[in-house]
């Protein structure tokens, strides 16, 4: 009895962290720019990979692997942002995004300020780039 | 569990097919690397499920050098990236 609850939990929770693969697959496909595709990525990261090793857990049901299992999920849940951090902050260096998309932009004003300053140091440089990467 | 190995089976090959399109298609180097951050994960996924519906511990290590491959490869890709038209 006991057994068949425990399958059946991890069934779903395998179910539902492949889903979450799936939909970070729509995600890339619908997605109309880096920042909201990066946010589709970041779904079965961590939500996904959870479900897929409590899983694996309930499966076994063994206490020796359960450390593994927590340090493999804590190693992503370190990692995720991080990557996440560094790859949108290229983006928005390279400005592939789209403006209109966001909402609010706190960093516009950042860069703005420091490109002025760096005019006021250097002078201006004639070959600035301004426009924005769309596909 | 059967039924369960092949609706994940189905849902990750759909998945790993979508991530491809966007790997292929993807305007710039940063799209790609998302996309094969996916790809890295919907591998682990897979690996996941073997193991579950086995039960077996085989390829635990590899779930977890995949975190870890995929952090390297994301951040150095994304550390290099320059300010060119399709970079």
């Amino acid at each position: 009895m006991l057994d068949t609850v425990i399958d059946i939990v991890a069934g779903t929770f395998m179910i539902v962290g492949c889903l979450m693969s799936l939909a970070a697959g729509i995600g890339m496909l619908r997605f109309p720019d880096l920042l909201s595709r990066l946010h589709a990525a970041t779904k079965p990261q961590v939500l996904g990979l959870f479900l897929l090793l409590a899983a694996l857990g309930l499966e076994l049901r063994s206490w020796a692997v359960l450390p593994v299992l927590l340090l493999a999920w804590l190693l992503q849940l370190l990692t995720a942002p991080v990557s996440a951090h560094m790859v949108g902050r290229a983006g928005y260096r390279t400005r592939h995004l789209k403006r209109e998309t966001l909402i609010a932009d706190e960093l516009a004003a950042v860069v703005e300020a420091a490109e002025q300053r760096e005019e006021a140091e250097h002078g201006r440089d004639g070959n600035r780039d301004r426009a924005d990467f769309i596909d | 569990m059967n039924i369960v190995l092949w609706i994940c089976g189905i849902t990750l090959s759909i998945a790993g097919a979508l991530a491809m399109i966007r790997l292929a298609k993807g305007p710039s180097i940063l799209e790609r690397v998302i996309a094969t951050d996916v790809l890295l994960l919907i591998v682990s996924a897979a690996l996941c499920v073997d193991m579950t519906i086995n039960k077996h511990t085989d390829n635990l290590i590899f779930v977890l050098l995949a975190c870890l491959v995929g952090f390297v490869g994301s951040v150095t890709v994304s550390r290099f990236v320059t300010d060119r038209r399709n970079a």
